[in-house]
């Protein structure tokens, strides 16, 4: 009777085996994963800065007998191009990263690095910098990024302190509300600001908040870097805790997991990653919520895999997006954001409709 | 009460898993109030009560997940508190009463989360952890379930895997030498949200560890003829304090059931599987004053 009722119930299997090819052990699909994702990304690293409006010959790019100066093609390359893939790569990951951590963190799939306000603080630092005129550089650090970064960390430190004031531990469901309601109440100041400000300042701020890429140059990103790796190596220590922190809190405490420090960490290094990334680039959406789901559909849900996939693959896609997004309109230049969501919605609704 | 209570006082010579006047107050309502019992190696305790009678946070503080306001649970002589958390989670696992992922891993990868109390940080399950995985799935009558999805399972097969996940918890490698300490596993309502079918087997999975590996158990549940049906002992739990325990002979007894579940009841043995079974026939008004009490 009993084995009967057991046939029945894996005569459907088909449909149901769990996505990604959970029959290879663990190091092969961390290995797969990590060459086919991670050549993706350096091939598209590696292409993306010969791509553009003009034209230029990599002989002529490092042709070292024609100096700096007189080298357009040298000038383009390492100038306006090369910074610029770079800083696509590390806000490509560093958000792609973040939206796993961030989903991990609040066993919701439909969590962003955005969805805890970090954004928003970020976004109300840049425009309150813009509009109230502060000089472009204070003693040769741009005022902008830094006054995104600060509040963006601002505003993870209040959605923090809530959900931690009055809960033994962190309360995800706090977390998850003060974030939202903060994004609100950020953005209305934001509205507020915009409507008393005049017609640059506006104009400016709403190109801020498309996002882009254009550093010129190698001195933001070198900025950045301390605070991204930072947060990466915060990243490295997380994979198997998050993994059980799927099943709940009680479970993985009672697997030996200490889980109030797990969800520490994992919020503190998503939030610096995703302030880090959007004080280089301004908020740049849809790639924290469609690389992490893509990755768990071709490798399945562990974190081992899923982190450094997405990692690679948010940095491919946000490379390849802004070469679109530079060349589909030359010489005019289109917002990378326009993009990463013209192209990621679609094919992630796609994706879940084929799913079903 | 006092001759019920009595019950709970009693000391075994060498208990596995003690409790000794333990309270447990969330802010200042208090939850569970100076209660007292003890687990024999190999024994199956079952904790009856109502919904909302502390059951649950029992179970919590048993497994080392709260702190208890006042009292003392032991493991073996030795304060929870005391215990690292990996080195008690390799004698000791919960299976909670219900069990959402938020993403969908498959079913070995569910038996293997049970390995890392036994990982290092950065390491990696090896083969042999994957055999013990597999082992615990088969006790559970689970191992062709493997590759499936978690979330596509039935209640009652997702109830046997997280079973199986708990089981890997005392998986031992050949190199952790020594002998194997005896196992507590704690089971928060196993069959609540279960249909009949998988009620009798998940309870004949549990009866079936106990007997092969000796597992011992703690197992919340309101249900008394489950109870009945794998419990030897059992503490009688209403409002936070102990009406009754002991042997599950001596304590289910229609007046235990109307002091517990404010029900008229027949108490007999079943003819056929030889325990008790309980049969509710009428409601009766409350007996208890209703004491939520503040502190």
């Amino acid at each position: 009777m009993r084995a009967s009722r057991r046939l029945l119930a894996s005569t459907d299997e088909e449909a149901v085996v769990a996505p990604g090819n959970r029959r290879w052990s663990l190091r092969r699909r961390l290995t797969v994963a990590l060459s086919g994702f991670g050549g993706l990304a350096i091939i598209t690293l590696t292409v993306a800065p010969l791509l553009g409006p003009t034209p230029i010959g990599l002989g002529r790019v490092f042709d070292t007998s024609i100096p700096f100066a007189d080298n357009v093609d040298a000038q383009i390359f390492f100038i306006a191009r090369l910074p610029r893939a770079l800083a696509g790569a590390l806000v490509g990951a560093s958000l792609a990263v973040a939206g796993v951590v961030f989903q991990a963190l609040l066993r919701n799939p439909l969590a962003t690095p955005f969805t805890l306000g970090v954004s928003a603080g970020a976004s109300l630092g840049a425009m309150l910098v813009i509009t109230l005129g502060v000089p472009v550089a204070v003693s040769g650090i741009p005022a902008v990024p830094i006054a995104s970064l600060l509040g963006s960390l601002g505003a993870a430190g209040v959605v923090y302190s809530m959900a931690t004031l009055r809960h033994r531990g962190l309360s995800t469901t706090v977390l998850l509300l003060a974030g939202v309601t903060l994004n609100s109440f950020f953005s209305a100041i934001i509205m507020f600001v915009q409507y008393s400000a005049d017609f640059t300042q506006t104009f400016q701020t709403v190109r801020w908040l498309m996002g882009n890429l254009d550093v010129s140059g190698f001195q933001p990103i070198v900025a950045a870097l301390p605070l991204t790796g930072a947060a990466f190596a915060m990243f490295a220590t997380l994979p198997r805790a998050l993994n059980l922190l799927t099943l709940g809190s009680d479970s993985a405490a009672a697997r030996g997991v200490d889980v109030l420090r797990t969800q520490r960490v994992a919020f503190l290094s998503a939030s610096l990653a995703t302030g880090a990334a959007v004080s280089l680039s301004g908020p740049i959406g849809f790639i924290g919520i469609v690389i992490p789901h893509l990755v768990r559909l071709i490798v399945g849900a562990d974190h081992r895999v899923v982190m450094p996939a997405s990692a690679c693959l948010g940095a491919a896609f946000l490379v390849g997006c802004d070469v679109v997004a530079r060349t589909i309109m030359a010489p005019f230049e289109l917002p990378v954001g326009v993009i990463t969501a013209l192209t990621g919605g679609p094919f992630f609704l796609w994706l879940l409709v084929r799913r079903q | 009460m006092d001759s019920l209570r009595s019950g709970a006082v009693r000391s075994l010579e060498c208990e596995l898993l003690q409790a000794a006047n333990v309270s447990f107050a969330y802010k200042r309502h208090l939850v569970l109030r100076e209660v007292s019992f003890d687990l024999a190696p190999g024994g199956v305790l079952g904790i009856l009560g109502p919904n909302g009678s502390g059951k649950t946070t029992l179970l919590r503080l048993l497994g080392g997940l709260l702190r208890p306001t006042a009292g003392r649970i032991a493991l073996d002589g030795c304060d929870l508190g005391n215990i690292a958390k990996a080195t008690l989670a390799q004698r000791m696992a919960m299976v909670p009463q219900e069990t959402h992922l938020a993403f969908d891993y498959s079913v070995l990868e569910i038996a293997l989360m049970g390995r890392y109390p036994h990982l290092r940080s950065f390491e990696v399950e090896g083969p042999e952890d994957i055999e013990l995985a597999r082992a615990a799935l088969a006790e559970t009558d689970t191992a062709m379930l493997e590759q499936r999805a978690f979330m596509t399972l039935s209640g009652g097969e997702k109830q046997r895997v997280v079973i199986a996940s708990a089981l890997a918890q005392f998986g031992r490698r050949v190199a952790d030498s020594g002998h194997r300490p005896v196992e507590v596993l704690l089971l928060d309502e196993p069959t609540a949200s279960l249909d009949l079918g998988y009620q009798l087997d998940v309870a004949s999975t549990l009866r079936r560890l106990n007997r092969d590996r000796s597992t011992s158990m703690v197992i919340s549940t309101h249900d008394l003829n489950f109870a009945a049906s794998v419990c030897d002992r059992v503490v009688l739990l209403r409002q936070g304090r102990v009406l009754a325990a002991g042997p599950i002979r001596d304590v289910l007894r229609p007046d235990t059931v109307r002091a517990l579940y404010d029900v008229e009841a027949t108490v007999e043995q079943h003819a056929m599987t030889g325990h008790m079974t309980v049969v509710p026939w009428a409601r009766r008004a409350t007996t208890a004053p209703n004491t939520h009490e503040e502190r």
